[in-house]
């Protein structure tokens, strides 16, 4: 049974039909989830909520779109959820939107420390948390995931402009951090 | 000359459109393609290891935590509301919870007496009983820590399940504590307070109340810890099922 056969059945009632639906694109969700969210815990609750959200909205499902991509902007939507929830638990940041973010109070190792300490991964962990949770699913998106804006556009309700700017942001935080390792960039 | 933004430099990295005049520029400028170039190496860096592997049986596992949520204990004919399915179980798990505590706690108290049901069945009873209880409260949990906090919320669903759940849940735990069930207690203990608060608390939650809330409910790791106790239960009511069934 493919994708589209499989929500219409859901559509109708048929448990059977998600559940292959569940069975089929699980681990890709959790790859994404995972990766915005970067924690395992985490990652397990976003594919779990992202498949309860499907559930409920199977009759908003548009039959032109396909289902693998409306699976994973939903699980994107949850993992953006994840990460502001972590920032309001944190309370590290005040606003949502990283323009108005102060800098993050825990102390960041300069660039010396970094650069003769760490490998690639912590400083990219590092990067990771100082981005906001905007920048840091957009980024996570574009860089990682290849997709493109407008996509992202959909997956976490935002603009153009306020995709654009969250990518570039991130990046921007990202240098700051990985600037040691490359040299001058 | 002005030379390209660096957010100029990231759009175009990125396939994104920073504009033809960008574009142009960066044609007939050596040192903005070279910041390009670097701006790629740096990017380049950036890379994720493929994260925790989930196993081809990850989905199935994924579709049996995720059922009891979707009130699907056994495939339906047809799809209606939450809401609608729970509660004609909510009824059920009431009257089931009453019959058994207090055959637990007669089971304890005249032990000498003949008892219809052997312990290993009773305990299996409580246990589905009180994994049905635990999922429950984990769906109004989680309906209430996923709402949008930008708007008010209409909770009166959610507190007339809280309502019906705080009884359940106070027989559930004082059983658990007479059994000495240090970890079960604790995490009904927990629950039971979130549950009173919502079934107290009005049918309307403001943004600002909504997000105290879900605050209180995730410094607690609550839904967390009922999942787990949950997996637990339902594993304890597995392992039970044989010595259960050829005891009875």
């Amino acid at each position: 049974m493919d994708d589209a056969t499989a929500v219409a059945q859901a559509r109708a009632g048929d448990s059977e039909a998600f559940r292959l639906l569940v069975e089929r694109h699980s681990r890709a969700l959790f790859k994404l989830a995972y990766r915005m969210t970067g924690n395992e815990h985490d990652a397990e609750d976003v594919v779990q909520e992202a498949f309860l959200k499907a559930y409920r909205s199977l009759d908003r499902f548009e039959e032109r779109s396909q289902v693998g991509s409306w699976l994973y902007r939903i699980a994107a939507n949850c993992a953006f959820d994840v990460l502001r929830r972590r920032q309001r638990r944190d309370g590290r940041l005040e606003s949502l939107d990283g323009e108005d973010s102060p800098e993050p109070q825990a102390e960041a190792p300069g660039p010396d420390r970094l650069a003769l300490g760490g490998d690639v991964r912590r400083h990219l962990d590092l990067a990771l948390e100082r981005m906001s949770p905007r920048e840091r699913a957009a980024f996570v998106l574009r860089h990682f995931e290849g997709r493109s804006v407008k996509e992202i556009e959909v997956a976490l309700g935002m603009d153009t402009t306020a995709v654009k700017q969250s990518v570039c942001r991130a990046v921007r935080k990202a240098r700051e951090v990985l600037l040691p390792l490359t040299g001058a960039v | 000359m002005t030379h390209l933004s660096d957010d100029d430099l990231v759009l175009l990295h990125y396939g994104e459109g920073a504009g033809s005049e960008a574009e142009g520029h960066l044609a007939g400028c050596v040192e903005c393609a070279e910041r390009l170039k670097a701006l790629g190496r740096m990017l380049a860096l950036a890379s994720l290891p493929e994260g925790p592997e989930r196993g081809e049986d990850y989905g199935s596992r994924v579709w049996e935590r995720l059922r009891p949520q979707l009130g699907l204990a056994e495939p339906r004919p047809k799809v209606v509301p939450i809401r609608r399915r729970l509660w004609p179980r909510a009824v059920s798990v009431a009257a089931l919870v009453a019959a058994l505590v207090l055959a637990f706690l007669l089971g304890r108290r005249f032990p000498d007496q003949p008892q219809p049901l052997s312990a290993e069945v009773r305990e299996r009873l409580l246990l589905v009983a009180v994994g049905e209880h635990l999922e429950r409260s984990q769906m109004v949990l989680v309906e209430l820590v996923n709402a949008p906090v930008d708007e008010a919320m209409n909770v009166k669903a959610q507190r007339a399940q809280a309502d019906e759940l705080v009884s359940a849940n106070r027989l559930y735990r004082q059983t658990a504590a007479r059994a000495g069930e240090p970890a079960l207690t604790a995490v009904l203990e927990e629950l039971e307070r979130v549950l009173a608060e919502v079934a107290a608390g009005p049918d309307a939650l403001s943004p600002g109340d909504l997000a105290e809330l879900q605050r209180r409910i995730e410094s607690r790791g609550l839904l967390f810890r009922v999942r787990v106790i949950g997996s637990q239960v339902r594993e304890r009511e597995k392992n039970l099922l044989p010595r259960a069934v050829s005891s009875s």
